[in-house]
């Protein structure tokens, strides 16, 4: 059976406070790069929560978009890649085979979004947070792209267990880690191809934007627009 | 070239003449390759260091994971361009000062495009797995993305590059022979083999300039295309500042333009090095001096007309590029400005200029230099500056980058310097050919120099 996993993130309900990030970080096996790295521009971390500044100060608001990987559906990414390490899987999500990538860095320069991360160095999880790495997903070396997978490992395990019961995937079994996570409830998740799912129901919201529309990429992360006004 | 004509008179004394390079290595000589040798190495170790502790050692970092080793690799394919380009444009026209050029200028193309097209590989972040880029028979069926630019270059590169090198080895094959005639010991075996048996019978030449015709003519559309394919890896992205249809054209000009800066230079040091003043004259100079100061003007043509459209487009994510041209990266950008084009045409315009071999090769300098900084402007602010503002970012290389930089250079030296020990590094069968057409005449008071030459299409076979 097919289907059009799809994320929304309302930024009305967003307050940018990073647990997503973390949550990410501890599900999907990211390292931690550590403040120097980090300070020049080699955080791995597959979410990012910019923040924009709305108005001067003191009148000054912080906005916040979180942007993980947006899962196009004409992904610029894929066609770049010289040898298919990013590809169109069946679901529809743009996947990545780490072994397959030699690191050109093109599919990172091609994306409009620049949510692709990078392994600059390889990785070491001292003892004993060797210990929190799931064994669900492997560890990348030095070398090679990564990104947002919209946690694919636990898109198949619900796969799997919805086979093993005989029956169609529940709307709401399969949640990615930072929308488990995210305490103002801002992220959803689920299947488009599905009518009567939670998500096609809110993505009626006539609030909804896709990020840089205009590049024709077609996101599969939409976003509910903030409004602005009494409550914020 | 003219004055004493020794071709006529001594065919073996304007050989000994024209093959200086290939004299027995001096001291000096070692010394000069085992320095350069050093610098290679010490890149070479650079580059497994780099290898083994991961990109994390040069500059780059999100978004600018592109930086100067693309930038470089591009200022190298293009510096090829002079070469086998001119060459070959030169041998359709009959230009007839061509002749002590081809030979330098086509093995310039050779090494500059050895040299560049390492950068890639040395850039890529799993080195070790290269050939995954290369069609070959696999369990898993797998085939190259041949959608991704990278892959066009990949075969526009290794296309020029055999094409450059069986042009380069062609054209060198009667000289070779001329070589055999005259050496002895291991260099007459070594002449022996290469020369192929040429033996300078009417037909064998009749075959040769037919087929050096149709190489020339070969060789111009894989040349064209090749730095087009280059602008294309740029302008196939969704990337502000590179997505732009004036790439591909504008990358060849600027790939000539440096390409003729580049070959000034060797022929100034080759005419130095190798006392080669009798033919290597202010001719060959001021006729490179007015190529150059042609593609100036092209390349500030193409520039501005790149420049106008995103300036009065105003394109939010195109603007910011081009605003941090004129703060961040204003060194940069006034480095490409004046190097480019602000001191080398107006200096190119005047023929007191071109026709002085020091203030030539300081145009031609400056032009390799501005066309480095261009390189270097077009791969990085545009990443540097691209979409979301929170990610912006700067780059600077590291040491590791700036040592493989500088031996790639040091390995272009060393290739150059090895093939002009034992190869004619001048065309002397050309070089002899034109002697042969030039007669002096005497003009009222002065001598001037006639040249006959054979028709257009009579050098094609059939004459």
């Amino acid at each position: 059976m097919k289907h059009k996993w799809a994320m929304a993130i309302d930024l009305d309900r967003c307050t940018g406070c990073g647990a997503c990030v973390a949550a990410c970080v501890a599900e999907n096996n990211i390292p931690t790069a550590g403040e120097a790295e980090v300070e020049k521009g080699r955080s791995m971390q597959w979410i990012r929560v910019a923040r924009y500044w709305d108005g001067e100060y003191p009148e000054a608001n912080a906005v916040y978009l979180p942007v993980p990987c947006m899962q196009c559906e004409r992904a610029p990414c894929e066609t770049v890649c010289p040898v298919y390490a990013t590809y169109h899987n069946e679901d529809g999500l743009n996947a990545m085979v780490y072994n397959r990538c030699v690191g050109t860095r093109y599919c990172a320069n091609n994306c409009p979004y620049s949510v692709r991360v990078f392994n600059w160095r390889d990785h070491a999880w001292e003892k004993p947070l060797d210990e929190q790495l799931s064994p669900d997903l492997s560890v990348r070396s030095r070398g090679v792209m990564e990104k947002c997978t919209f946690c694919i490992q636990r898109i198949r395990r619900a796969r799997e267990q919805a086979a093993a019961e005989v029956r169609p995937i529940r709307d709401g079994e399969v949640v990615p880690a930072c929308v488990q996570t995210c305490p103002p409830g801002a992220l959803l998740f689920g299947d488009l191809d599905d009518p009567h799912s939670e998500i096609a129901r809110k993505l009626k919201d006539p609030r909804r934007f896709r990020l840089m529309e205009h590049l024709g990429t077609e996101p599969r992360v939409v976003y509910l627009k903030r409004q602005k006004g009494a409550g914020l | 070239m003219s004055g004493d004509h020794l071709a006529r008179t001594d065919a073996t004394a304007l050989f000994h003449e024209l093959t200086r390079s290939n004299l027995p290595a001096t001291r000096r000589w070692y010394l000069v390759v085992g320095l350069l040798a050093l610098v290679v190495l010490w890149g070479l170790g650079c580059f497994v260091y780099m290898m083994k502790a991961g990109m994390g050692v040069t500059g780059l970092n999100r978004p600018v994971m592109w930086g100067v080793f693309i930038a470089t690799f591009v200022f190298w394919i293009g510096l090829s361009h002079s070469g086998t380009l001119i060459s070959a444009i030169l041998r359709l026209t009959n230009a007839t000062w061509r002749a002590p050029i081809l030979r330098g200028a086509e093995a310039m193309t050779a090494f500059t495009l050895m040299v560049g097209g390492l950068f890639p590989l040395i850039h890529i972040g799993r080195n070790w797995r290269f050939y995954y880029m290369i069609p070959y028979p696999n369990s898993r069926e797998l085939w190259p993305n041949l959608r991704s630019p990278l892959m066009w270059d990949a075969v526009a590169i290794n296309t020029y590059l055999l094409g450059s090198l069986t042009f380069l080895y062609f054209g060198m094959i009667p000289d070779l022979a001329i070589a055999r005639d005259h050496a002895t010991g291991w260099r007459k075996r070594f002449y022996t083999v290469l020369a192929l048996g040429f033996r300078g019978t009417h037909n064998e030449w009749r075959r040769y300039h037919v087929a050096s015709t149709i190489f020339a003519i070969l060789i111009i559309p894989v040349a064209v295309s090749v730095h087009s394919i280059v602008g294309w890896d740029f302008a196939m992205a969704k990337v502000p500042g590179w997505h732009s249809t004036i790439f591909a054209p504008y990358f060849v000009t600027g790939a000539i333009f440096s390409g003729i800066a580049g070959v000034v230079l060797v022929m100034a040091a080759l005419r130095k090095a190798f006392r080669l003043e009798k033919t290597l004259t202010t001719v060959q100079f001021e006729n490179l001096g007015k190529l150059l100061c042609m593609m100036s003007l092209l390349w500030g043509y193409f520039y501005f007309a790149e420049f106008l459209t995103v300036w009065y487009n105003r394109n939010p994510e195109e603007w910011e590029v081009f605003r941090s041209y004129g703060g961040h990266y204003l060194p940069l950008w006034l480095s490409m400005f004046v190097c480019n084009f602000a001191i080398p045409f107006p200096m190119l315009c005047m023929r007191r200029v071109r026709r002085s071999i020091p203030a030539l090769c300081t145009a031609s300098f400056l032009v390799v230099v501005g066309m480095y900084a261009e390189r270097i402007l077009i791969v990085v602010p545009s990443l540097a500056r691209r979409n979301d503002p929170f990610i912006w970012n700067n780059y600077f290389p590291t040491w590791v980058e700036l040592s493989i930089l500088a031996s790639a250079v040091a390995m272009f030296l060393l290739l150059y310097i090895v093939f002009a020990k034992l190869f004619p590094i001048v065309a002397v069968s050309d070089v002899q050919e034109r002697l042969f057409q030039a007669t002096d005449r005497a003009v009222g008071g002065t001598t001037v120099e006639s040249l006959a030459r054979p028709e257009a299409h009579g050098e094609g076979g059939r004459g």
